[in-house]
């Protein structure tokens, strides 16, 4: 062995899955501190009201198979779920140990129990001869599909993307969810007899009378535009974590990196910079740490690695030379009266200007709206309680309607499970 | 710190706690370092007739997580010959002359075996005898252990022959398996028994394999019942304890106890000692842990003890014995209900469950604004702050409360249920007194009715 060969050191994937799985020893002692709360807060605190306590006591006693089934009767998507959800707002929040101890590991233990089965737990219904088409194949219309397929409809999925499961495939940072853990679960709602057609950017009027009802489940589209000089010179964040999912020697990597954004997608975008070797990464923000649309836990996650924040910053243009951007170009902003949001609009501050010596910019300033000739609300698809749109058999969810509060994947399962059950009624109701 | 020095029939120690004859204490070796640990006695393991011995002979009963509550074993007797045992115990007592070294001993039920093993045993140096009545496996088979141990007569005959021919203490182990045991108790003493150990194990079977059917644990595809021991077992050792302890006649008699079964730490070791027990034995704590558990039970004994302003275990020991009671001499009139501590309380609730799917449904749940609620979730609803502000709080309503106690045993947080007495309006009244006065009560139930009204006893 020569010395060079010694020395040389193992590199691991930079974004391989940061939380390791538990060791079933892990999981059973884990299991065995939940107190099985009775109407426990867990089970109030998930969007999708999974009952916690069964599924870990069903650990504890070692059916895997039955708290597998007792997560996924409330979430078909609880794989992607025990790793994306931010628990600390809400099962983990709302444990009761959390008081004077730590809370349970209810996350972990739900990618513990879904990851050691692997068998299909469900069978679906007799086909009731109905079909519906899904427009998109994120988590809510990967949720609709699943249930309505269990209730015996024909289900068709339209994909424009050559991969499934939406955000969870293309959008998630690799180090919360891998691209295989995704695709695996879209496999998993396919195998309940779910069509997929990929490559396919279906339209609603196109779907509309071919099909008995239609879920739009399109998520939102690509970031903004700044509106400011050299803005051609930054990288789309959604398009940087994709090409970070799907091919890891795609992505660019700079040495100084400026990301533009405060929510937790800003976050993926800083971290995978960082990973990847850039020497320096900040995260440039207009408004104060307190304003930040990314979890706090995101944010003294991204502390922890390294990155820089620039807060009351505010991107004027972007520096580029021969070779690429060399800075991007700010001022500083103070805050003022509070937006419809809440959070005070900041204003420039006169002559503060100062260059940032990036050789990369990023934007991760959230997503912009489809248009559709549905009704909206805010720019989001108007929906009834029902889920259903504007147009009669015509449904959506996720993050296409999302006009109020913050888009989660969790919530947008909950969208695709109670959107399932409307349609189920409205396809068996018109069956008399 | 306080004294822990114990003299057992004329054995002293300087603690109360010995090994028990088990496994723990097999070989000279074990012995030794247990010593130097500061065990303050053994009782070897039973040495006797000639055995072998099986694979798997160890069962165990987990629960939640917490491993070897029970231990269940079909071991027989030591398997190492006679004569390794006694050279052994002859050197240990020379090593040791301030502990109590006790030779556990099971030979045919014959007396010249039983004189020929007291024989040896009192040649080896060792402070006393054990003799086991209680073995329930492969030993009662062959006329020994638990099957001397469950006839009185028997117990008498050979306790006879032993204390006929020994010179030094004889203790009498007895066999948990018996519909009473103050008989077994009251014959060994009645057969010269200078003191009384127990519990013995108890019969058991600690499982079967889901995956195969074998009995567990598996001994070449059989398997049966063997000797269960452990913090199971505690609670049956206290009662067998405490009904020979408060017998009349084994009281006047002196003869002292040695208790066992299931002490895991001092505070069980206090227990025993309170309902009236000399010396005490350990073996599952130490099987589970090692000999090294006898630093918290001395240390742990001798603290409480300081901080009870106790001086020694003599001070102590049978204090709560004049507590017990039969059923009808307890005072129907006490009357306890629960208190829930709505600062320590952690919202779980367990005791709402309980008390109202199998006890006496007296707790509500009340919201934040003090409204009484219907359990169920919101469905409409979610997130950590949601399911925080609107988890309502368990109160108990005292007036329909029994004071069963259910919601204070399974509360998870220490000290959040209290069981608080209050008075009952209603002078004490045994069921004994009441009995004797209105008999009636006690077969026609229109006379309990026109009792309990006369004296407003509510029935919830």
């Amino acid at each position: 062995m020569t010395f060079k060969e010694r020395v040389a050191p193992v590199r691991r994937d930079p974004l391989a899955e940061e939380t390791p799985a538990f060791t079933p020893n892990e999981a059973l002692l884990e299991a065995n501190r939940c107190l099985y709360c009775y109407d426990a807060p867990c089970i109030q605190a998930c969007p999708t009201h999974i009952d916690v306590p069964q599924f870990i006591k069903k650990i504890a006693s070692k059916n895997l198979i039955g708290s597998a089934r007792t997560i996924l009767e409330s979430n078909l998507l609880g794989a992607t779920c025990a790793r994306v959800c931010p628990v600390q707002e809400l099962c983990e929040g709302a444990c009761v140990l959390g008081h004077e101890h730590r809370p349970i590991a209810i996350g972990r233990l739900q990618r513990f129990a879904i990851d050691s089965v692997t068998k299909d737990l469900f069978k679906p219904r007799p086909p009731s001869g109905k079909t519906v088409a899904l427009i998109g194949s994120g988590p809510a219309s990967l949720s609709c599909a699943g249930e309505l397929a269990k209730l015996g409809h024909e289900v068709t999925i339209f994909e424009k993307k050559s991969l499934p499961g939406g955000l969870s495939t293309y959008g998630i940072i690799s180090i919360r969810e891998p691209i295989d853990i995704a695709v695996e679960e879209a496999r998993m709602i396919e195998r309940l007899g779910v069509r997929f057609e990929f490559g396919i950017e279906a339209q609603i009027d196109d779907l509309v009378g071919q099909y008995d009802a239609v879920f739009v489940g399109a998520g939102l589209g690509g970031s903004p535009q700044l509106g400011i000089p050299g803005e051609e010179d930054i990288l789309d964040g959604l398009n940087y974590i994709e090409a970070s999912k799907v091919d890891l020697n795609s992505v660019p990597v700079a040495r100084h990196v400026a990301v533009i954004g405060a929510g937790n997608t800003a976050i993926d975008c800083a971290t995978i910079a960082k990973r990847l070797g850039a020497e320096t990464v900040s995260i440039v923000y207009r408004r104060s740490e307190e304003d930040m649309t990314a979890y706090a836990h995101e944010v003294s996650f991204a502390k922890n690695e390294g990155i820089r924040f620039d807060f009351h910053s505010q991107p004027i243009r972007v520096l580029s030379e021969d070779n690429g951007v060399v800075g991007l170009e700010c001022c500083r902003t103070e805050p003022g009266g509070l937006d419809e949001s809440g959070r005070p609009i900041s204003h420039p501050i006169p002559d503060s200007n100062f260059v940032m010596q990036v050789d990369q910019v990023i934007k991760a300033i959230g997503q912009v709206k489809h248009l559709h000739r549905l009704d909206t609300e805010r720019g989001f698809i108007k929906v009834d309680v029902n889920y259903q749109t504007s147009q009669r058999s015509v449904y959506a969810g996720g993050d296409c309607i999302r006009s109020h509060g913050s888009a989660s994947t969790v919530m947008a399962v909950q969208d695709g499970k109670l959107a399932a059950m409307a349609i189920d009624r409205q396809l068996r109701g018109s069956n008399g | 710190m306080a004294d822990l020095k114990t003299n057992f029939a004329g054995i002293s120690s300087p603690n109360p706690f010995w090994l028990a004859s088990a496994p723990p204490s097999n070989s000279g070796h074990q012995v030794h370092k247990a010593f130097e640990a500061g065990w303050g006695g053994v009782v070897w393991k039973t040495i006797g007739a000639p055995v072998l011995n099986v694979s798997n002979r160890y069962g165990a009963w987990h629960l939640g997580g917490q491993k070897m509550l029970g231990i269940n074993n079909v071991e027989l007797i030591s398997d190492r010959p006679l004569e390794d045992n006694l050279r052994e115990i002859s050197e240990i007592k020379r090593a040791w002359p301030d502990r109590a070294v006790i030779v556990s001993a099971m030979v045919e039920s014959t007396p010249e075996a039983w004189r020929e093993i007291v024989h040896r045993i009192e040649d080896a140096g060792a402070d006393g005898i054990e003799l086991n009545y209680g073995c329930p496996h492969g030993m009662s088979e062959r006329g020994m252990g638990s099957a001397v141990g469950q006839v009185p007569e028997y117990c008498e005959q050979i306790t006879q022959w032993v204390t006929n021919v020994a010179k030094i203490p004889v203790l009498v182990k007895l066999t948990p398996n018996v519909a009473n045991i103050v008989g077994p108790a009251r014959a060994a003493i009645a057969g010269g028994a200078h003191g009384i150990s127990l519990i013995n194990t108890l019969n058991s079977i600690t499982g079967i394999d889901l995956d195969t059917f074998e009995i567990s644990p598996n001994i070449g595809g059989k398997g049966g019942h063997g000797g269960y021991a452990g913090p199971a077992v505690k609670p049956i050792a206290l009662n067998m304890l405490a009904s020979v302890a408060n017998d009349e006649s084994i009281r006047a008699s002196g003869v002292p106890i040695s208790g066992m079964g299931g002490i895991s730490n001092w505070s069980d070791a206090a227990e025993f000692l309170a309902l009236g027990a000399t010396s005490l034995q350990v073996c599952t704590a130490v099987m589970h842990y090692g000999f090294r558990i006898i630093a918290d039970l001395c240390d742990g004994l001798s603290n409480w003890m300081d901080a009870k302003e106790i001086k020694s275990i003599e001070e102590f020991r049978g204090r709560s014995l004049h507590r017990l009671s039969t059923f009808q001499d307890l005072d129907l009139n006490f009357k306890a209900v629960a208190r829930i501590d709505p600062d320590k309380c952690i919202k779980c609730n367990l005791c709402y469950i309980a008390c109202n799917d199998t006890a006496h449904q007296c707790i509500d749940l009340v919201s934040v604004t003090g409204q009484i609620v219907s359990p169920g979730l919101d469905f409409q609803s979610s997130g950590k702050q949601a399911a925080i502000d609107g988890r309502p709080t368990p109160m108990v309503r005292e007036s329909d409360c029994v004071g069963c106690r259910l919601c204070y045993n399974v509360c998870p947080v220490e000290s959040c249920i209290d069981m608080v007495e209050v008075p009952s309006g209603r002078q004490p009244k045994t069921w004994a007194e009441l009995s004797n006065e209105l008999p009636e009560v006690s077969h026609d139930w229109n006379a309990m009715k026109r009792y309990r009204e006369a004296n407003g006893i509510r029935i919830h």
